[in-house]
């Protein structure tokens, strides 16, 4: 089949769909690969690179629009590229059905079968096709980076010849994937970081980034949705929450928002007396800007300075790191197309029984199929999960079981009476080479439990080689004066000092190889 | 001729020598000292032995000594590292073989007059000699047949295994007893020679039932029998030397056979009983099928640039690292990788291989540094910081439904556990079972990626890769 990749053309939009390393792997996959003339300059990427690595350049985004069987896009297409679409086409891109309802509707009668990239279910098989991670990632990242464009001072904390420099404290609420890659990248900037989410979950992942996780002094009230985001919390709740914020406001130097909850608009989280009481100098990213923002005070897409401090509310922020962001997303699409063509014969199948393909297929065949069916049920396989905690309580039961004093009590009478047997009927003679026996099981086995387990198998070969002190046995029978017995005496010398000689000289040899 | 308090005196030596040459393996500076001490051991008391009780045919007890010493030259010279269990194995078979003629021809030239409690105890000491030697004889050689490949290493489950070996054992004690009888009479040669049949069956059986995992448990095993075998001859012929030796080599291997046994959270006795691998796989619980969805495949490509941008690396290497020869690759790979600043470390599993410390063996030959190589006790707590683990050949040794799969036939067994760290990537062939039959959920896990193919070459293009 063929894949056509238009340029983007959505104002402000520099990432491409697909670049030119991922066109190779695509291109093993079994499809024609065309693409509009120009797409990825603003990525960084040329049509010579693209040539080079495969592709077919179209001069027309018309022509390409006709005459490719799958469309592979960043951005939700405009109107008159929709026009272009004719019945049985596979379009991927960003889609947003639950915001775009006409369109979604659009493209139902077009007879288009779309695929929502932002539909992919989160479950773990196709974390490698979840666009909105991997985007979300870049965003968190760029956020900081922006924030420090607008931030005077430098993130960490330095004694210099000209004085002192206090780090600066970053605030991030809502640590999803966004949150934890602002968390990381300011981190690792130097700055002190603190971050608040409502899911108490996240507050191993948050320490895990060695930030602060700010704790709500609140009744175990857990803000965990369905498929890990966050849900509506209670009033009492907001009001505890809102209290820390303002008291962090005064606190902190620059504030990443990124607090999300599916289908609904972005809670109000900093209010206009809050950013009030920042410092001078402050900065707010909003990451939820696209959904009204986090702050009372955001424009979207815009930077604005009220009373001082910054409030950034991009929109784009993959978009402002166009050549990473268009990497993560064709390898998304990759991975997408790879799991939809099985047989690696460039022709892509739409299989409803996928549950990838079922969540993120928004129209097929002039059927709206969004929302899919039950998405939660088909998601996650939950019978190994329920089954792991019933495996911890059991396994220490099966191993503390058996520790009774009972049997080793048992062993040592039984032990204690044998011997005391044996001592009844032999002979004194006996009992000295058992006594010396007895002692030299000890020795052994204080000696042989400080063996460097790394030295078992030299210890194995030298073992060997003594145990072939058996010889003293064939050396005294080797004088006698029956023939039969001294040949058997002599065969048994021939074979102990095999066993000798290349005992002691393997051990020999692996000993040498052990070196620091 | 020396007087025997002189040939008491150097079998005192050769005692101390010999436990110096044990405690010397404690670690590795010491070890080659403690080899040296052994070898010195054993002149001593063979020069004793020869000049202090020896009394004739000296050509020939030097014609024999000669021929065996060039004989086990050349085989230690020659034998590939990856052989060493094949050659252990076949060793052991040796002392077995010596044990069998020694106590044969003592039976045979029987010179000291001895009678009642006397006899009959001398009697039982060279029967037990000779009954242990017989086992670790058939034993070994099978050991070694399987270890080689000569015969395959699934376990053999003849129907009625264990009545049959019981009814080995009792025919053995009642023949035992037939000999200490008829030995009174002066006879008893039928129920020795008969009873060594009986034994070299029944050591052959034994081993046959064992599964291939299991070899490190059959080969300690073997090791300890040679011991005991040693000692049983030392109480048959009053000499303190091969007792004291017996029962140390008897202990040693005792002892590894229980560490092998506990790496592997088996009874010993099941272990003997044999068996193991085969039924096994039926056993595998709905909820291990559950576990498995789909594998991430990877590429050398990837895996390069993981490894470039990885702070710690940690290899684990199995018994398929041997079986494809790539130990020399891995350890150019681990001075790669060392090179440009990356902590590399290695972890073993106790019974990783197919004798106790074959992988420390092979990664030595290869001259990788013993200090990074470790237990898998002293590194399981630091996958956390672990950025990529290679698994390379090993499968059972990394599976973690011995941890969290109560019903799994390896349920409790120690493992390493690399699935917590960042990132595992599997060197594999196919998704073929370990020996324990049992499939591995470590393969399905998200950050698990499998790299197929002979480890060796992969190895090759990763190098080149990096």
């Amino acid at each position: 089949m063929k894949i056509g990749i238009p340029k983007e053309i959505l104002k402000g939009e520099q990432r491409v769909a697909t670049t030119p390393d991922i066109v190779k792997k695509i291109i093993t996959l079994g499809f024609d690969i065309t693409i509009e003339a120009g797409a990825g300059i603003a990525a960084n990427y040329t049509d010579d690179a693209y040539i080079q690595a495969g592709c077919e350049i179209v001069n027309s985004a018309q022509t390409l629009w006709q005459t490719s069987d799958i469309i592979l896009k960043v951005q939700v297409p405009e109107a008159h590229e929709r026009a272009l679409l004719k019945s049985g086409q596979i379009l991927i891109c960003f889609l947003w059905p639950a915001q775009n309802p006409e369109i979604l509707q659009e493209l139902t009668e077009r007879g288009v079968n779309a695929i929502a990239i932002d539909n992919i279910p989160r479950i773990s098989r196709a974390q490698k096709m979840d666009a909105r991670s991997s985007m979300a990632n870049i965003s968190g990242y760029r956020a900081i980076v922006e924030a420090a464009q607008h931030f005077g001072r430098f993130f960490t904390g330095q004694i210099t010849a000209a004085g002192k420099v206090n780090p600066a404290k970053v605030l991030v609420i809502g640590a999803g994937v966004a949150g934890l890659a602002a968390i990381g990248a300011a981190k690792s900037m130097g700055a002190i970081v603190r971050s608040f989410d409502t899911r108490a979950e996240v507050k191993e992942q948050i320490e895990s980034m060695d930030a602060e996780f700010l704790m709500l002094d609140f009744k175990d009230e857990d803000g965990s949705g369905e498929g890990g985001y966050a849900k509506v919390m209670s009033d009492e709740f907001i009001q505890a929450e809102m209290a820390l914020f303002a008291a962090q406001a005064k606190d902190v130097d620059i504030i990443v928002t990124t607090a999300l909850i599916p289908g609904k608009p972005a809670p109000k989280l900093i209010t206009g007396d809050m950013v009030a009481s920042m410092k001078n100098g402050s900065v707010i990213v909003d990451l939820a800007a696209e959904q009204g923002g986090n702050c009372e005070l955001t424009v979207p897409g815009e930077v604005t300075v009220v009373n001082g401090v910054s409030i950034i509310g991009y929109t784009d922020l993959p978009s402002r790191l166009a050549s990473q962001a268009s990497q993560l997303y064709s390898n998304n699409l990759h991975n997408l197309l790879a799991e939809m063509t099985p047989k690696k014969d460039g022709k892509l199948v739409i299989d409803m029984t996928n549950d990838v393909v079922v969540g993120a297929t928004i129209c097929l065949e002039g059927k709206t199929t969004w929302p899919p069916p039950a998405p939660t049920l088909s998601v996650a396989p939950q019978p190994p999960a329920s089954a792991q905690p019933t495996a911890k309580v059991a396994t220490p039961a099966i191993t503390e079981k058996k520790k009774s004093v009972f049997g080793p009590m048992l062993f040592a009478t039984a032990g204690a009476l044998a011997l005391l047997g044996l001592g009844a009927v032999a002979p004194a003679s006996f009992m000295s080479h058992f006594t010396v026996f007895v002692l030299a099981c000890f020795v052994g086995y204080m000696v042989i439990w400080s063996v460097s387990p790394a030295l078992h198998t030299p210890l194995m070969s030298v073992t060997n080689a003594i145990s072939s002190i058996i010889v003293i046995g064939a050396l005294i029978q080797i004088s006698s004066a029956d023939d039969t017995i001294k040949w058997f005496a002599v065969f048994t010398v021939l074979i102990a000092s095999i066993n000798i000689v290349g005992g002691f000289a393997v051990t020999h040899r692996i000993l040498k190889m052990f070196r620091k | 001729m020396m007087s025997t308090g002189i040939v008491s005196v150097a079998y005192i030596a050769a005692m101390i020598l010999f436990i110096l040459a044990l405690s010397g393996l404690s670690n590795q500076e010491t070890a080659r000292k403690g080899n040296w001490y052994g070898i010195a051991g054993m002149v001593i008391a063979l020069l004793a032995t020869i000049f202090g009780v020896v009394s004739n045919n000296y050509i020939e007890l030097m014609a024999a000594l000669l021929i065996g010493s060039i004989i086990g030259m050349l085989i230690a010279k020659r034998v590939q590292m990856t052989e060493i269990p094949e050659l252990i194995a076949i060793l052991h078979s040796l002392v077995g073989l010596a044990a069998i003629m020694v106590g044969y021809a003592n039976f045979a030239g029987a010179s000291e007059n001895l009678t009642g409690i006397d006899l009959t105890i001398h009697d039982i000491e060279t029967y037990i000699g000779v009954l242990i030697g017989a086992v670790t004889l058939s034993g070994s050689i099978t050991a070694y047949g399987k270890l080689s490949g000569r015969l395959g290493s699934k376990p053999l489950t003849l129907p009625g295994r264990h009545l049959f070996n019981l009814g080995l054992l009792i025919t053995a004690i009642w023949l035992g007893q037939q000999f200490v009888a008829q030995s009174a009479m002066g006879s008893g040669m039928l129920p020795l020679v008969i009873m060594i049949a009986i034994a070299l069956i029944f050591g052959v059986h034994m081993v046959m039932a064992i599964g291939g995992a299991d070899m490190p448990v059959v080969i300690s095993m073997l090791n300890s029998y040679s011991g005991w075998a040693a000692a049983a001859t030392g109480f048959m012929l009053n000499n303190d030397l091969l007792i004291v030796i017996g029962a140390l080599v008897g202990s040693s291997g005792a002892i590894l056979s229980y560490i092998m046994c506990k790496a592997m959270n088996r009874n010993f006795l099941a272990v003997i009983a044999g068996g193991f691998g085969a039924g096994a796989s039926v056993k595998v619980s709905p909820a291990n099928e559950q576990a498995q969805g789909e594998v991430t495949t990877t590429t050398v490509t990837e895996t390069a640039e993981l490894l470039n941008n990885a702070k710690e690396v940690m290899i684990i290497p199995g018994y398929g690292m041997a079986v494809a020869k790539a130990q020399q690759t891995v350890s150019e790979l681990v001075n790669k990788l060392r090179a440009k600043g990356i902590n590399v470390r290695f972890a073993i599993h106790p019974v990783a291989g197919r004798m106790p410390g074959q992988m420390n063996v092979l990664l030595a030959e290869a001259k990788v540094p013993y200090d990074i190589v470790f237990e898998m006790d002293e590194v399981n707590d630091d996958f956390p910081q672990v950025d990529v683990s290679l698994v390379i050949g090993a499968n059972d040794t990394v599976n973690p439904s011995a941890v969290d799969e109560p019903n799994s036939p390896i349920a409790g067994m120690p493992v390493i556990e690399c699935w917590n760290g960042k990132t595992s990537i599997v060197l594999k062939r196919g998704m073929a079972t370990g020996y324990a039959g049992v499939q591995n959920p470590l393969f399905f896990k998200d950050n698990t990626h499998m790299l197929f193919g002979d480890a060796k070459t992969t190895l090759t293009e990763i190098i080149a890769g990096l």
